[in-house]
């Protein structure tokens, strides 16, 4: 299936090479620096070029493109869903996902790429099972290892105890018994320019930390499960008891997971927690524009919104701005037209605004465009569907974990608002 | 030293040492050391250098005992083993010796690295040791095998027919880790047999949803090929395709019934496969999830296809190059049933923070999902698009629009106006593409819009984009007779800039020339030969062509025969209108979800999905004679976690198994095997036992002993050991009482022994508990507790959550017997009670069947004498003087394998203790007048008593 990997970085290197079959000369990669050039953007890049004896499909993440190669049918998605899976192990094992980090490990990497795939096809994917093959680097093993010669693969051949679950690590043993759920729902909304929704959707996920002993199962109930409209499950859930009860009821991996992704289906309506007002205005024949933002809380529940960052793509014509932000700091750079707004946290009391005015090009005529402004946002405690975990049960150990389940919302993708004119209702 | 280690450490990626520096390091005897130049080589091998010539130096750690040592020499191995073919034959021993090591994952790690080395000279070993795994305990080692099938049929596609066996073989396999492999190598080497694939249809249906994930992908894609051959249609002839007319199916569904004489039933395998494939939409894995999708596009009744909407639209919010695949399949459903996607119409909304791919997708599917009732809506965000600074997707947008105008033939004019409109656009892409969807749309209803020509009569003056100038002259040349003051004056401005158009534009400008003369001679005579002069001595071929044609058709000469009469027909003929069609149309001739779909080509390997059969084939095909009445895998598993748990735990659990086997004397078995091995292998090669011992410690080996190694090798290997386990012979199970309803509070036990290898641990007997629920309130958490005696090992069944009343559920445990018929107590555990059972094992249960050659068994039996025989002479029932009577009362009461025998008076059977593995020989002669001699020979010899006790006797009875 999958022949080969290439990792390209984005000045166009190849900077590490792994084959599973016989060796494919790195001059295939050539095509993929073809469609490189020719992209506008890194994110243009089509994932599936066609090549005379090869396909080549790549993704990209942490500006890393993973180039596979592939030499006949086979679904494209099987790879893309591999290839983020090989980044997600890194990002796993390393904390980041960088080229730095991957040539400073480039053993442990190869280590992995060894085992996640046999003869092109997925041997181990499960993080739990590949951390018992191969132990993940620290700082503190890094000087071990130097001074002692140790090994980072596992001295013993996957221990002995018996796992009853093939994504669960055996002989799992914590003297603090923890277990941590996240909710993290994310908002993706489209906004007129007259404020008026167009479209707005929930989508959520349950990431676990799970730090316990033994064999655990456990189940974990909603007040209110109705509110899921559709879901997927880590394999480790119990599909049929989902169906019948709506209960989630599994025995989690050792560690970090998700556990769950769902989405609120869009019958329920949709409240954004902010608004933005905003008068953004060019005059014919004037070098000088306008720019006036204010942003405000709507529908929070008395909960602060944080992290606030807005950001706009300002027409071609514009060559600088002059502003003044209330609170936070902006930037606007000059060649990519970006203008972001770092504000931080929402004070009712005391609305941050951002004004000031923006020189265009001279003799340029009015930009017909109007800019849309994306806004990134997050808020603690609270999931906006009003979404809320029942109970989480413990069976099958005796201990008494430590449960925690903490709730976030936040902007999605782009919560944008597409302004279509400069004039506010 | 130490300085080396410290500086590389830090910087292992960096820094570069010499080769010979390496090769010092490699050949020290510091075990440290010689990782650290592993590592650094393979840094290199990852950056793509060249690290070939250290092969003799690291070939020869191939046999270390550090794990992470000889791991990285395995990826040195497999890199440059096809380029240094020789020397890597010297790591082959090493691997024929781990192919027979007793923790599997050694055998299996060994048999990866051996099938991975693209050496020719090695087929017939890769052969053989893939024979051999295929029939291995360990459900991981039956993985690799066949993974090895694919990589051997690469190697040498000659090897086809056996391979093919091999396959065959694996496919009945019920190991949910081996299903997906397997079906990957069917896939490769023989995707035309589904001849092997009817008998196990069921099974991988049963499986499927406890596989792997990547395996569900591979399993899901051929058994939608397999389905298409082997049922019929479910779309009926009078279901429409074209789900608009869906809705008019209904309503008229009851009359329809009645009039159909012969309804339409779906084969039970074929809804099957649906049944048992639509929980999987629900997995994270977008490959499995986008399989299903395609499976129920492909094979499922029209009505039921919907219910996959809702889980690809959930794959729009996951990776970019995710989104692109799934928005493409998207695209192809969307153009045959709309009402599939119509609700999730704002989902395909596009956002300006998309890759420019995937805008163009969005708006593609918003074009097909265009109807008259959601048209409105959808120009409103058209009309967003188009004044997106990203100027290529606002043309993208235009054309959008202009597919929408006419496809909805309401809604033409507004689309128009709005497209005239733009033309005043500041953005010439965008004021050209305009152009062009006008004159497209014009053509179709041309009537009452001489305005419009007008005004694009205009533009010309400031436009310069080739295509829209070409567009513009076409216009005005086909309604030249609409606007007959302004198309002379067109052609005069033309007529200037000639020379400096582009070649599209002088093809147009040719025409309207010919049109003009044709239509206006009076005004455009000269304008037009002033043009067709230009164009006679023009650089470009087909301008000259052009010219001279239209010169010779429209002014006529003598040569011109009768074809310049028709001038003015051919040239202002009607033209139809331009279809505006998607790119996606017809795209899904191409299973979807396949590469080939992406590229809207074939790709190499496609496998054609075949059209449904107009006749039913033989659906008896997939029936299977049922063996055991509790299979394994019908057992109502939740979710089928455990079932797959157990494979991986086995391969995780050999590591135990190791340290135990160190403290006791190696198993006899093993010891009996190489002593045959030796004992057959020196027909061949008369010092081949002394040699190859020798062979395997030596590391360095000169030069001209290698060959003669290879072939001691290869004697050794095909002298494998010939005693093996095999499938257990069926016998009726027996089943026996472990709770009784009255004391078990309305809980019944049942348990029998179904003679199958247990899949937690080989030493364990597989054991079935059947469940009964005799209350009428459900059970709740039904589970094993405390176990004992000591010595007695038992893999616990997975907490049964619920069982309802009245009904009952099969589940299997595992327990180490340790070779004694010692009985198994442990508890039984509901929510609210406990019971304290025991299972008391026959001791025909210890056992699992072998199989050999009748001169190994008596070879064996020679050495099992004395203290290890035991024989008693019995009278027997005068039934069981045949030889059949007496292998079934043998096999009834013992597991044990039939061993063939060249006499008809004498009966032999053979099976090893499940978990010592000794082994267990026993043998029946007949004698006359109703006696016959009974001998069991073993080192375990209170069991061997008991055996021989109960054989007594069964065989006595009648």
């Amino acid at each position: 299936m999958i022949h080969s990997l290439f990792l390209v970085n984005s000045s166009g290197d190849i900077f590490l090479e792994k084959h599973w079959k016989s060796v494919v000369s790195r001059s295939v990669c050539d095509y993929f620096f073809e469609a490189q050039e020719r992209a506008s953007e890194p994110e243009n890049v089509p994932p599936v070029i066609p090549t005379p004896h090869h396909y080549l499909i790549s993704v990209l993440r942490h500006r890393i493109y993973f180039v596979a190669v592939i030499q006949s049918e086979v679904p494209p998605l099987f790879v893309i869903e591999f290839l983020h899976r090989v980044v997600d192990t890194f990002q796993d094992y390393f904390g980041v996902c960088t080229e730095a980090a991957i040539k400073d490990n480039v053993v442990v990497v190869y280590e992995l790429l060894e085992e996640m795939l046999d003869n092109g096809f997925p041997l181990a994917t499960e993080s739990n099972i590949l951390k018992e093959l191969i132990k993940p680097p620290t700082i503190l093993r890094t000087v071990v290892n130097t001074i002692t010669g140790s090994t980072n693969v596992g001295e013993q051949l996957p221990t002995g105890q018996l796992s009853v679950v093939p994504w669960r690590r055996t002989g799992v043993k914590y003297t603090n018994n923890e277990a941590y759920f996240d909710v993290v729902e994310e908002i993706d909304a489209i906004i007129d320019k007259s404020g008026s929704t167009i479209t707005a959707e929930i989508q959520g996920v349950i990431d676990a930390c799970v730090k316990l002993s033994g064999m655990p199962d456990l189940t974990l109930s909603f007040m209110n499960p109705r509110l899921l409209d559709d879901v997927s499950f880590h394999p480790c859930v119990r599909f049929k008891r989902w169906e019948a009860e709506r209960i989630l009821s599994f025995i989690p991996p050792d560690g970090n997971f998700r556990l769950l992704s769902y989405h609120v289906s869009s019958q329920n309506l949709v409240a954004i927690p902010v608004y933005v007002k905003h008068n953004i205005t060019f005059r014919e024949g004037s070098s000088q524009g306008r720019f006036e933002l204010t942003l405000g809380p709507k529908q929070t529940m008395g909960k602060a919104v944080e992290s606030v960052l807005v950001s706009s793509q300002l027409p071609r014509g514009v060559l600088n701005v002059n502003l003044n932000p209330s609170q936070g700091t902006y930037t606007f750079d000059p060649v990519t037209k970006l203008l972001s707004w770092d504000v931080g946290k929402i004070n009712p009391q005391k609305l941050p605004s951002l004004k000031g005015s923006m020189s265009l090009q001279a003799g340029a005529s009015k930009p017909d465009e109007n800019p849309t402004i994306n806004i990134q946002f997050k808020i603690q405690q609270m999931a906006i569907s009003g979404l809320k975990v029942n109970r989480l049960d413990m069976y099958g150990e005796k201990y008494k974990p430590f449960k925690g389940i903490k709730y976030m919302t936040k902007a999605g993708k782009v919560p944008e608002g597409r302004r279509d004119e400069a004039a506010l209702p | 030293v130490f300085s080396i280690k410290s500086y590389s450490a830090l910087n292992l990626y960096s820094c570069s040492l010499k080769n010979e520096d390496l090769k010092e390091m490699l050949e020290s005897n510091k075990e440290s050391l010689k990782l650290e130049a592993m590592k650094r080589i393979v840094g290199l091998i990852a950056k793509g250098k060249n690290a070939s010539e250290l092969f003799p130096a690291v070939v020869k750690n191939v046999a270390s005992k550090n794990i992470e040592l000889k791991k990285l020499v395995y990826v040195y191995l497999v890199r440059y083993a096809e380029e240094q073919q020789d020397l890597a034959l010297l790591s082959i021993s090493t691997f024929q010796r781990a192919l027979k090591d007793p923790n599997q994952l050694i055998r299996a790690s060994a048999l990866r690295v051996l099938s991975s080395i693209r050496v020719p000279i090695i087929v017939p070993i890769m052969m053989l040791a893939i024979k051999e795994a295929a029939t291995d305990l360990s459900p991981y080692v039956r993985k690799t095998a066949a993974h090895a099938i694919q990589k051997l049929y690469s190697l040498d596609p000659e090897q086809k027919e056996h391979l093919i066996e091999v396959i065959d073989k694996l496919l009945k396999d019920k190991s949910t880790l081996v299903a997906g492999s397997v079906v990957m190598a069917f896939e490769e080497v023989c995707p035309d047999r589904i001849d092997l694939i009817h008998k196990n249809y069921r099974k991988l249906c049963n499986l499927l949803v406890d596989v792997e994930e990547w395996g569900q992908v591979v399993i899901i894609t051929m058994l939608t090929r397999y389905a298409r051959t082997q049922f019929l249609s479910p779309w009926r002839e009078d279901a429409l395709f074209d789900e608009n007319s869906e809705k008019a199916f209904y309503d008229s569904d009851v009359e329809k019934e009645k009039a159909d004489s012969k309804p339409y039933m779906m084969d039970p395998d074929h809804r099957l496969l649906l049944r048992n494939t639509k929980p999987l939409l629900q997995s994270r894995n977008t490959a499995v999830v986008m399989a299903v999708a395609q499976l129920y596009w492909h094979l499922a009744p029209k009505q039921e296809v919907s219910i996959v909407t809702k889980s690809l639209v959930r794959l729009l919010r996951s990776h970019r190059e995710v989104q692109y695949i799934v928005l493409q399949n998207i695209a192809t459903m969307s153009i045959q049933r709309k009402g599939m996607f119509e609700p999730f119409l704002k989902s395909f909304y596009v956002r300006s923070t998309d890759a420019t791919h995937i805008k163009t997708l969005k708006l593609e599917i918003l074009t097909n999902l265009a109807t008259e009732a959601n048209i409105s809506t959808i120009l409103r965000e058209f009309q967003t698009y188009v004044k997106s600074q990203d100027k290529q997707f606002a043309a993208t947008t235009i054309q959008a629009i202009g597919r929408c105008a006419t496809n909805i033939s309401e809604i033409t004019d507004t689309c128009l106006n709005g497209l005239v409109l733009l033309l005043s656009n500041r953005d010439e892409t965008v004021v050209a593409e305009c152009v062009v969807v006008i004159k497209k749309l014009l053509q179709t209803q041309p009537s009452q819009h001489s305005d419009i020509i007008k005004h694009m009569a205009k533009l010309l003056d400031n436009i310069t984009v080739p295509m829209a100038r070409a567009s513009i002259l076409w216009l005005i040349g086909e309604y030249c007779e609409r606007v007959p003051k302004i198309a002379p004056d067109v052609l005069r401005k033309v007529a200037k800039s000639f020379t400096s158009e582009e070649d599209i534009v002088k093809l147009q400008t040719l025409n309207l020339a010919a049109k003009l003369y044709l239509t206006n001679s009076k005004q455009t005579k000269l304008l037009t030969q002033y043009i067709l002069n230009l164009g006679k001595y023009d650089q470009n071929y087909d301008i000259r062509d052009r010219t001279r044609f239209l010169r010779q058709l429209i002014v006529p000469n003598e040569k011109s025969g009768a074809l310049s009469k028709y001038a003015k027909r051919i040239l202002l003929a009607s033209k139809p209108a331009p279809v505006l069609e998607s790119a996606f149309k017809d795209r899904d001739r191409f299973q979807l979800g396949t590469l080939s779909h992406t590229l809207n080509a074939k790709a190499s390997g496609y496998l054609e999905l075949s059209d449904w059969p107009t006749v039913a084939p033989d659906q008896s095909v997939r029936n299977v004679e049922v063996m055991e009445p509790q299979s394994l895998e019908r057992q109502p598993s939740t979710r089928g976690s455990d079932l797959f748990a157990y494979h991986l735990l086995v391969l995780l659990c050999s590591d135990s198994d190791d340290a135990k086997e160190k403290k006791r004397p190696k198993p006899k078995l093993d010891s009996v095997s190489s002593h045959s091995k030796a004992s057959s292998s020196s027909d061949n090669t008369a010092s081949s036992g002394s040699e190859s011992e020798e062979d395997t410690d030596s590391d360095s080996e000169p030069e001209q002993k290698k060959k003669k190694k290879l072939r001691t090798a290869l004697c050794e290997f095909q002298a494998a050991p010939s005693i093996r386990v095999s499938s257990p012979v069926f016998v009726p199970p027996k089943s026996h009482e472990l709770l009784h309803r009255m004391s078990g509070k309305g809980l019944a036990v049942s348990y029998h022994f179904p003679r199958q290898p247990c899949a937690y641990s080989h030493r364990m007997v597989s054991v079935q508990l059947t469940l009964t629920n005799g209350r009428d309130q459900p059970l709740e958490d039904i589970c094993v507790g405390e176990a004992g005696p000591p010595g007695i090992a038992i893999h616990r069944f997975a907490t049964i959550e619920r069982l309802q009343p009245e009904a009952s559920i099969t589940v299997s445990m595992g327990i180490d017997f340790n070779d004694s018929t010692q009985a198994a107590n442990f508890q039984l555990c509901t929510k609210t009670d406990q019971f304290s059972v025991s299972i008391q094992p026959a001791v025909g249960e210890l056992l699992m069947p072998v199989t050999m050659t009748e001169q190994d068994f008596l070879k064996e039996q020679g050495q099992l004498t004395g203290m290890n025989e035991s024989s008693v002479t019995i009278t027997i029932a005068p039934d069981s003087m045949s030889s059949q009577p007496v292998g079934r009362k043998v096999v009834s009461v013992a597991n044990m394998g039939v061993v063939p025998s060249s006499q008809n008076s004498i009966h032999r059977f053979a099976a090893k203790t499940v978990s010592s593995g000794s082994l267990v020989l026993s043998s029946v002669v007949l004698q006359e007048a109703s006696t016959a001699k009974l001998v069991v020979n073993t080192e375990k010899t209170v069991l061997g008593s008991v055996l021989l006790r109960e054989l007594k006797t069964a065989l006595s009875q009648g």
